[in-house]
């Protein structure tokens, strides 16, 4: 899966026969986020369809750190990718999981997934600034492009963000960059829930150099970045105990902490970030704005009654998790890139 | 179609003040901020209620009526002009912030409230909404939507589409689209994402959730003179190439320097060859850091004069002369025409030198005020519509200066849209099965294609008719028409 090996030949070439012959493709990374979308039980009636994998599809293409931007190509392993921005001091800026470790960019891309710091550093579909893709008719398409601002035509780019492949194969993703922090600190507080809440909303209002937040098991933990300066200052302000806590943020951000891998049903929300608590055990990220939450309850409603959505995260991933606003726009859009309908049949059934 | 009926259900729906018919009165609407290019609507409605906005477009799709939303009507691009056989659908009475929401730090607001509102509403609570297009006190919400806008800050706080976090959006066939909310993520396609900066094109938004910042408790801006422009460019990118991210980083050269300091007087060194603006804010050290380390960066890159604006009527002046740099322009020459490319920044000084070279082979002046640090260029080419074919030439050299962005890996418009504009210069930035799927997703909205028609992307048709999608020298669109 390392090194460079460019296989858009292959892969034009392969999307263009299934559209002839109308045969359902299933689009694979490194397969590392297939729990996300599976169904326990697969739908019988839908053919999964031919493996297609870009995993073989790698190599950064052009990395220009002064620009802020990295081309790579889908299959590129996020390790890879970020050990060649940590030589530069740089980092992706949504910091996505990277589950087990073999994680690749089209897959991150694809499932929209982003990190601990999303609230200020964006989301993974804020830093993507262009991609190739091949769409449901074997053609390949190059939309955005490497410069920070592009409104020429839709934001097709964008749009395969959280997509699951439905729309395109990815074939390769400018993303933007940043410069890593200067300085880095973490805080941690004992406290209860709501007072958590209480002093994340509080916090928000205020312009401090905040990067992430995790309130689990009676402890909220705050991390600092930036000028050293802003760094120290912020400290005083949050009167926080400084501990370091760089592998808890890389634990949580790979979802590799203690409270996931408790008993139950795992609900990942969306939430208004002031959205109050409920009594099941929980999590919160994003100054609040995202919610994990241990519940035998279905909290699709509850979660929307909130202004928010509600995603099971482990379990049955029954095709209710993808209830969106509306069907039939999706489906005309999906068509509108895949007319035949063989792009990852089972992601939008 | 018949006028008459529409015309009769739309007043048995709306208000008699919101239907203008009277030609003298639609006269505002036949144009936006690209005043070269007219067309008088037959009817332009103003509705006052959400509800209102449904009823016109449910009444217009059954009559197969082209809708043509409109904001403010301050878009470069043409994006708003009316269709000959449409209406226009003004959201400007839709003015209501319907709430600011500080413990969420975010704010509810219809279309048609002005930018700077939210910002002045915010205030109060310590809060501000960052994107700050020039035209901030006019331009609508609804119309930075739809064109993706940015503003000096962008560079640091994102452009419209990283700070909108909720739209309500009405598609042609009557249904409402809640798109994210006042939490981050949303299920489903990025629809917030691809409705931003659509031009009006595949639905009408009819209200807007931002994100709200605190607003940073110090600034300095400082003011840097180059007898370069070669050196000032490359600063640019050694800023950020060092990991700092200026809250605004911009560029003026020569005969923009010029233009300015005759027109506001800010105080800026009339002699040099470029000078670079660059706004950090934080707090108190962290910009005293940053200030220093930017000095630095700028004395090593040859800057012969610099200043730094601590009290904010300095800082205000400083930004006084790029405000008023557009105007400016009108002062020394009877038309200018801006453009919008943008290039990856570390080709900064090569495209200034291209188009530097452009202007002496077509004997035109250039003047260059743009957003350096996000490689945003505005080129202003200087010109006369009264000198006989000086418009012609100003118009090709237009194009190659965008195919010139194009072919350094930029794009044709990085922020005022392509509107009717620019639609013969996106055949050279898109193959043909690219603008195939554009129409295609277009088409998933609005089958019937009454949203905005004719906008944004040509037809393939256009695009073989000007040359294998490809612009070529003198073939460039509207001849006829003076530009903005
Ligand atoms: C002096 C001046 C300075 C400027 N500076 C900048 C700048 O710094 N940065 C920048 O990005 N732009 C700038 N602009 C361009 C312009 O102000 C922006 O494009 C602005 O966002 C347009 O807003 P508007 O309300 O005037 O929209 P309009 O011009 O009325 O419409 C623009 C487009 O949006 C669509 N639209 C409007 N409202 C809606 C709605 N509710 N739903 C769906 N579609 C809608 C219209 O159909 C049209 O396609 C400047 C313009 C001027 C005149």
């Amino acid at each position: 899966m390392h090194g460079d090996s460019d296989q858009q030949d292959r892969l034009v070439e392969a999307v263009a026969e299934a559209y002839e012959e109308q045969l359902p493709l299933q689009i694979v990374g490194s397969g590392s986020k297939v729990f996300l979308t599976e169904p326990t039980t697969p739908d019988s009636r839908v053919d999964p369809g031919k493996l297609l994998s870009i995993a073989e599809h790698s190599g950064v293409v052009e990395y220009r750190p002064e620009e802020l931007v990295i081309t790579a190509r889908a299959g590129t392993t996020l390790k890879e990718l970020e050990q060649q921005l940590a030589r530069e001091g740089q980092m992706l800026p949504f910091e996505p999981p990277r589950f087990s470790g073999a994680g690749t960019l089209g897959g991150a891309v694809a499932s929209g997934l982003s990190g601990p710091g999303r609230p200020w550093y964006g989301a993974l579909r804020d830093a993507v600034l262009g991609v190739e893709m091949i769409n449901g008719r074997g053609e390949f398409l190059r939309f955005g492009g490497q410069v920070m601002k592009n409104v020429a035509g839709y934001d097709v780019s964008r749009l395969q963000a959280g997509a699951f492949g439905s729309l395109g194969v990815l074939l390769s993703a400018s993303i933007k960059t940043l410069p890593k922090p200067v300085a880095e600190l973490s805080c941690i507080f004992e406290l209860e829930a709501g007072a958590a809440l209480a002093k994340l909303r509080a916090w928000a209002q205020l312009p401090l150099p905040i990067t992430a937040t995790c309130y689990v098991d009676n402890q909220l933990r705050v991390r600092l970045s930036g000028a050293e300066s802003a760094v120290l200052w912020a400290v005083d302000q949050i009167e926080g105990d400084v501990i370091n806590a760089e592998a808890f943020w890389s634990q949580l951000r790979n979802h590799d902490i203690d409270f996931f891998r408790k008993e139950g049903k795992l609900w990942r929300m969306s939430l208004p970030p002031s959205t109050p608590l409920t009594d099941e055990p929980t999590m919160i990220e994003w100054s609040g704005a995202l919610r994990w939450v241990y519940s035998e309850k279905a909290l699709f409603d509850w979660a929307g009654q909130q202004g928010g959505y509600a995603l099971p995260f482990n379990g049955d991933y029954s095709t209710q998790s993808f209830l969106w606003s509306d069907q039939e726009l999706h489906k005309r859009i999906k068509r509108a890139f895949d007319p035949a309908e063989i792009l990852n049949p089972c992601r939008v059934c | 179609m018949s006028r008459a009926l529409v015309t009769e259900l739309l007043r048995a729906n709306l208000p008699a003040r919101s239907l203008i018919t009277d030609p003298k009165a639609l006269k505002p609407y036949e144009t936006d901020g690209l005043t070269a290019i007219r067309e008088l609507p037959w009817l332009v409605a103003l509705p006052e209620t959400v509800q209102q906005v449904e009823a016109v477009v449910r009444i217009c799709r059954s009559h197969g009526v082209p809708i043509v939303a409109r904001g403010a009507g301050t878009g470069l691009s043409g994006g708003a002009r009316p269709h000959k056989d449409g209406i226009v659908l003004g959201l400007s009475k839709l003015n209501k912030i319907l709430e600011v929401d500080v413990d969420n730090c975010v704010a509810r607001v219809q279309p048609g409230v002005r930018n700077q509102a939210i910002s002045d509403a915010s205030a109060k609570h310590g809060l501000y909404y960052a994107p700050d297009p020039s035209s901030q006190i006019a331009c609508s919400i609804g119309g930075n939507v739809a064109e993706n806008s940015g503003g000096v800050h962008c560079l640091k706080y994102g452009l419209t589409v990283h700070n909108v976090v909720g739209l309500e959006v009405l598609t042609v066939d009557g249904n409402f689209l809640e798109l994210g909310g006042k939490g981050l993520d949303s299920p489903g396609y990025d629809l917030l994402a691809l409705l931003s900066g659509s031009e009006g094109m595949l639905g009408i938004v009819t209200e807007v959730t931002v994100r709200l910042l605190p607003k940073p408790p110090e600034k300095r801006v400082i003011l840097a003179a180059f007898h370069e422009v070669k050196a000032a460019a490359d600063v640019v990118g050694n800023i950020i190439g060092h990991g700092l991210i200026p809250a605004g980083l911009e560029m003026m050269d020569r005969l923009a320097i010029e233009a300015a300091e005759d027109y506001v007087h800010a105080g800026y060194p009339r002699e040099a060859a470029a000078i670079l603006l660059c706004e950090l804010d934080g707090i108190e050290a962290e910009v005293e850091s940053n200030v220093t380390f930017v000095l630095r960066l700028l004395e090593d890159g040859g800057a012969y004069d610099v200043r730094v604006a601590v009290e904010p009527e300095e800082q205000a002046l400083f930004w006084l002369g790029r405000k008023a740099a557009f105007p400016a322009m009108g002062r020394i020459s009877p038309d200018y025409y801006c453009m919008d490319g943008t290039i990856p920044r570390t080709r900064l000084s090569e495209v200034l030198e291209s188009i530097e070279q452009l202007s002496r082979h077509y004997g035109l002046r250039v003047a260059n005020v743009f957003h350096a640090g996000d490689g945003n260029l505005h080129p202003l080419i200087l010109y006369d519509a009264n000198q006989p074919g000086q418009l012609e030439r100003t118009e090709e050299m237009g194009g190659k200066i965008l195919e010139l962005c194009v072919a350094v890996g930029g794009s044709v418009t990085g922020e005022h849209g392509v509107g009717v504009e620019k639609l013969d210069q996106m055949c050279s930035q898109f193959s043909a099965a690219e603008l195939d799927q554009f129409h295609r997703l277009k088409e998933a909205f609005d089958p019937e294609l009454l949203l905005n028609p004719g906008k944004a992307i040509p037809s393939l048709s256009r695009c073989s008719e000007i040359g294998g999608m490809h612009i070529h020298g003198g073939k460039l669109p509207f001849p006829h028409i003076e530009r903005f």
